[in-house]
């Protein structure tokens, strides 16, 4: 029997499995939350490459004018612009250059126009992309058109837009804007070494000595993730500014600059390269420590070759993190860079302070790369910590040691103190009257609503967004991770949506704003609508902290039995009901993980919305870095710390939740 | 008569017709075929990676073949997802739903198909009664043991009385003990309901002990099918020889009128059809060999003459005592270089009389020693 040779399969076609209508739906569901994304994401950022590569020039050779005599007739010469321009010496070629809402005056041409005189002129265009408004007329063609000295104010040419490289070349060819590309890696790299090193041994402590109050020195090191980025920089001036508390210890260097950068930076970063690190130190077998041991290797010998070689990957993977988190972060060198150029900064600085658009896409292309690159990294070093992780080991008990158990106590409470202090810092920043004058409790700082910046509108705006976002965005990364972890077949649809699912990570918020400028702003867009309103806020922050969340979603559904739906699909279940009455309760820890993470990061979230509020959508931590900027130092820290507090709380209120949540709906998990 | 015979050979229950599967490059199952009578329980056993778990997805829709056709009950089925078909299903996994209670775990399949609340809830208490478990509705998954856990999820796949019940690899996750009897009480089960049953199983044992007939698979192709004793007495490959129970193999010359030539001496043995000289594996099972006592040597030829009824002498190389039996390692002159296992029984032992290093008298009984193509020439293993 077994001696007939098979060399392949008979030629044919393959069976084609017939769909189900769960299939159908699943699919649907899929293709609607594809949908999601390629419009929250994948258009907006279209439109954002595309506005970098767009250049605006006024072509003067493609407008004609000719001008009456006193009586309005016209006879006399026909000038083109080009011609007039170049008698004239009017605008240089640099003038030429403009942005998509450039408009070029023409009565320069004329030395001697008056608007009193009777003359009148003729306009026309050779061409009709060549445009000219007439007032708020839009006109073009080469038919004359004749309008008296009045009117002929109002008339202004508009630039042709063209793609190209021209805007890069101008970007490279203006040194103070290359330098922020230099900036940014420099301070990037350096806060990237100082964090990991710092939270390495704050992780090490955590996880091998026995000192005493850990759960306290865990909790504090997680309390930045909580702050908007910019609120150090706020302590960081008070602390060290021009009339801070400690200035004599910075020895006349000033702090708004690469010091209170890359302070701030390793503040805000801290937690995330603890948390990282303290996983790949708790992985590591220790019965490899139990072999060095056996060996008689020293402690010395066997941190270098067991302790460090197993922590690899996630020292790696914490700077590539903590280096992504620097260089794409806008707050806090807006708030004490001072001079000092960052790239997410003159992304902000060219939209904000300058209008030019295109510029601004420029230099946002410009900071995609290195976090495109950073994020890349990661994800391959990811793939081989999770090989890592699936070998079986034994965890790690440490033994007590009371020397090196103190001297990770005193170690540990020095990284508390800093980041205690900063805290602490804000907190008495904003309840005393007048720094350094007058030192007496108040709480007028708290008066937001006589400061600009929104007001405590602005806070309630915040809360709104975070429990939009927390709602909405929940939803739709569950959903969109069930069905992508749980479809059959439908394979390039899936692999699609995964890619989708992980690009909002490697895109700076200031980038992922910005295009939401350029793709909602646009009146021919039907979801023009949404722009300016609580909508498109809540779309963005959704968009923006996709990944972390879709990951946790299916990190929670890949431990589920993969034959749940199997047995569903055979006892003729719609999988919906598996999803209701299976899936979603035992995911719900994960549910509420992703909700808590998403609140809190819409409160304190500054890059990508900094472009999309208006006056009615106001966000507490926008008026963070407003009030800061008019000068309301002690008010912004008023608010930094309400953030703060509202998200302790709302942590806390998840804690309870979750516990019980979990007595109540998971009873099953005890025995 | 005839007639009626014919009728109900086209009525078989499932019919699968030149099943393919490919995995990219890799061909997972080549050009399967077999049917299953209504009602009767078939094993697909084989070694892991040999395609059986595959071919039981495809039965299930689950993961649907490349080529070829599946009809159940007249049915062509082929292409149908799994919520079209009429099957209930049992992993090594359980694949209870933790966050149920037993109850509703039963009753998942029998909502909102059209009975009465109170219907279900007796449908699942009798669910509860048949599978021995009748107080533990209440309770969770995670609350059961092993055994109670895979009970349940039996109850839960034949609660819609399902025309067939698959059955994947659903004792591999249980003590030996807990393993033991409850096959016994799934075949029981199984037969009180009459439901025709497909059991996946790498463990010969149980397919052995359960099935009505066996599939043994190998590298996505079927080598053999047969009941349990066919399968065991009479295996038509050497891969199932080697595969089901235990087995002497012996690189020996196949010789004219029926006879082998093993080592140096030549055996009569079951017919064959290879040519005089052809390089072929002769085999034998341990406990087929027959003891006759001490043997003194005298008066016997030296090696190459065979003894009359296949006898010859041995040396007693070695012995191993397995419990229930012994294990004997023959070697000696008329075998060559070649070492045979015996299985001998305690009884025989002590009638004998026997130790390492005695020389033994043994039969090789002809209809027991069979001739399969030398491995270099067969299918690579």
């Amino acid at each position: 029997m077994s001696d007939i040779s098979y060399s392949a399969m008979p030629q044919g076609e393959d069976i084609k499995p017939k769909l189900g209508t769960d299939d159908w739906v699943m699919r649907g569901f899929i293709a609607v939350i594809a949908i999601y994304l390629i419009i929250a994401l994948a258009l907006p950022l279209y439109a954002m490459l595309s506005k970098s590569m767009a250049t605006y020039q006024f072509d003067l050779t493609q407008y004609e004018f000719q001008v009456s005599d006193e009586a309005g007739n016209f006879g006399g010469e026909v000038f083109s612009a080009k011609a007039l321009n170049d008698r004239e010496k009017i605008y240089s070629s640099e003038d030429l250059i403009t942005g998509s809402d450039g408009r070029l005056d023409v009565t320069k041409f004329f030395p001697d126009f008056s608007f009193r005189s009777p003359v009148h002129y003729k306009v026309r265009s050779l061409s009709a992309t060549a445009f000219y408004l007439s007032g708020s007329e839009r006109r073009s063609g080469p038919e004359w058109f004749e309008v008296d000295s009045n009117q002929f104010r109002k008339i202004v040419l508009r630039p042709v837009a063209a793609f190209g490289f021209d805007n890069f070349k101008r970007y490279f060819a203006t040194p103070s804007l290359v330098r922020s590309i230099t900036n940014s890696l420099l301070i990037s790299t350096i806060s990237t070494v100082i964090t990991v090193i710092l939270a390495f041994g704050f992780a090490y402590s955590l996880s091998r000595s026995c000192m005493r109050f850990k759960s306290v020195f865990r909790l504090l090191a997680m309390a930045p993730i909580l702050v908007p980025s910019l609120l150090p920089g706020i302590a960081l001036v008070y602390l060290f500014g021009n009339q801070g508390m400690l200035k004599p210890l910075m020895m006349g260097e000033s702090i708004y600059g690469p010091y209170g950068i890359v302070a701030g930076s390793v503040f805000f970063t801290f937690p995330h390269a603890m948390l990282i690190i303290t996983t790949a130190l708790a992985i590591s077998d220790a019965r490899l420590y139990e072999a060095a041991v056996t060996l008689r290797a020293s402690r010395w010998r066997t941190f270098w070759t067991v302790t460090i070689p197993g922590a690899r990957y996630g020292l790696f993977s914490a700077a590539f993190v903590v280096f992504n988190l620097v260089i794409t972060d806008f707050g806090l060198p807006k708030v004490i860079g001072g001079q000092y150029n960052m790239l997410a900064v003159d992304i902000y600085k060219q939209v904000i302070g300058q209008q030019n658009f295109e510029m601004g896409a420029v230099v946002s292309v410009v900071l995609l790369i290195p976090a495109m690159f950073a994020f890349t990294i990661d994800r391959i070093i990811q793939r081989k910590q999770v090989a890592l992780l699936s070998a079986r080991s034994v965890v790690f008990e440490p033994n007590a040691n009371p020397r090196f158990d103190w001297l990770c106590f005193a170690y540990c409470s020095l990284i508390a103190v800093f980041i205690a202090g900063i805290l602490l810092v804000c907190q008495y920043a904003a309840l005393i009257k007048f720094w350094p004058y007058d030192l007496s409790l108040s709480l007028k700082n708290y008066a937001f609503d006589l400061m600009d910046g929104g007001g405590w509108n602005a806070y309630r705006n915040s809360i709104k967004l975070a429990l939009l976002t927390a709602f909405f965005g929940t939803i739709i990364v569950f959903t969109g991770a069930y069905m992508v972890e749980k479809t059959n077949g439908f394979k390039t649809g899936r692999t699609l949506f995964q890619f989708l699912a992980m690009l909002p990570m490697a895109i700076p918020g200031m980038v992922l704003g910005l295009a939401y400028i350029f793709f909602f702003n646009n009146p021919g867009n039907p979801l023009h609508v949404i722009y300016g309103t609580m909508a498109i806020l809540v779309l963005c922050t959704v968009t923006h902290f996709y990944t972390v969340s879709h990951l946790t979603a299916v990190t929670a559904l890949k431990q589920m039995d993969n034959e749940f739906e199997s047995v569903s699909a055979s006892l003729k279940q719609p999988f919906y009901k598996l999803f209701a009455r299976v899936s979603v309760p035992v995911c719900l820890p994960a549910i509420l993980d992703i909700s808590i993470y998403l609140f809190v990061n819409a409160m304190t979230t500054v890059s990508a919305v900094v472009f999309l509020y208006s006056t009615g959508t106001a966000l507490a931590s926008v008026a963070v870095l407003n009030m800061d900027d008019a000068g309301d130092v002690a008010p912004a820290a008023a608010m930094g710390m309400m953030i703060f507090y509202t998200n302790v709380i709302a942590r806390t209120i998840h804690a309870v939740l979750s516990k019980g949540l979990l007595r109540s709906t998971q009873a099953w998990r005890s025995r | 008569m005839a007639a009626r015979k014919a009728h109900a050979q086209e009525q078989k229950f499932l019919r699968i017709e030149g099943l393919w599967k490919a995995f990219g490059k890799f061909l997972a199952l080549k050009d399967i075929s077999l049917e299953v009578d209504r009602g009767e329980f078939v094993c697909f056993l084989g070694p892991s990676g040999c395609g059986k778990t595959t071919l039981l997805r495809a039965i299930a829709g689950l993961d649907i073949q490349t080529r070829g056709t599946v009809a159940q009950d007249g049915k062509d089925i082929s292409n149908l997802p799994p919520a079209e078909r009429d099957f209930g299903i049992v992993f090594q996994s359980y694949a209870l739903f933790p966050n149920l209670t037993i109850e509703k775990n039963i009753s998942f399949g029998l909502e909102n198909i059209g009975l009465s609340r109170e219907k279900v809830k007796a449908r699942v208490a009798e669910l509860l009664d048949l599978v021995g478990l009748p107080d533990q509705g209440k309770k969770y998954p995670a609350q059961l043991s092993g055994g109670q856990q895979q009970r349940i999820a039996l109850a839960r796949a034949i609660a819609s009385k399902p025309g067939l019940l698959l059955l994947d690899e659903p004792l591999s996750a249980l003590d030996a003990r807990v393993r033991v009897s409850l096959r016994h009480e799934i075949k029981e089960l199984q037969r009180k309901l009459g439901v025709t049953t497909i059991m996946v199983t790498h463990d010969q044992e149980e397919g052995l002990s359960m099935g009505d007939r066996i599939v043994v698979m190998n590298h996505g192709v079927v080598e053999q099918i047969g009941t349990p004793t066919e399968i065991y007495r009479d295996p038509q490959s050497l891969f199932v020889a080697d595969f089901i129970g235990e087995m002497n193999q012996v690189p020996a010359k196949a010789l004219a009128n029926n006879a082998v030539k093993i080592g140096e001496t030549s055996f009569n043995c079951v017919p064959h059809d290879f040519g005089a000289g052809a390089a072929v594996i002769a085999t034998i099972r341990p406990e087929d060999i027959i003891p006759h006592g001490r043997s003194t040597g005298k008066g016997r030829g030296k090696g190459g003459t065979k003894k009359p009824g296949n006898t010859i002498d041995v040396d007693i190389a070695d012995m191993e005592f397995l419990g229930s039996y012994w294990r004997a390692i023959l070697g000696g002159e008329q075998l060559g270089e070649l070492r045979l296992l015996a299985n001998l029984s305690i009884n025989a032992i002590r009638r004998m009389d026997l130790a390492v290093g005695m020389k033994l008298a043994i039969e090789i009984p002809p209809d027991r020693l069979k001739l399969f193509p030398s491995k270099n020439a067969g299918p690579a293993e």
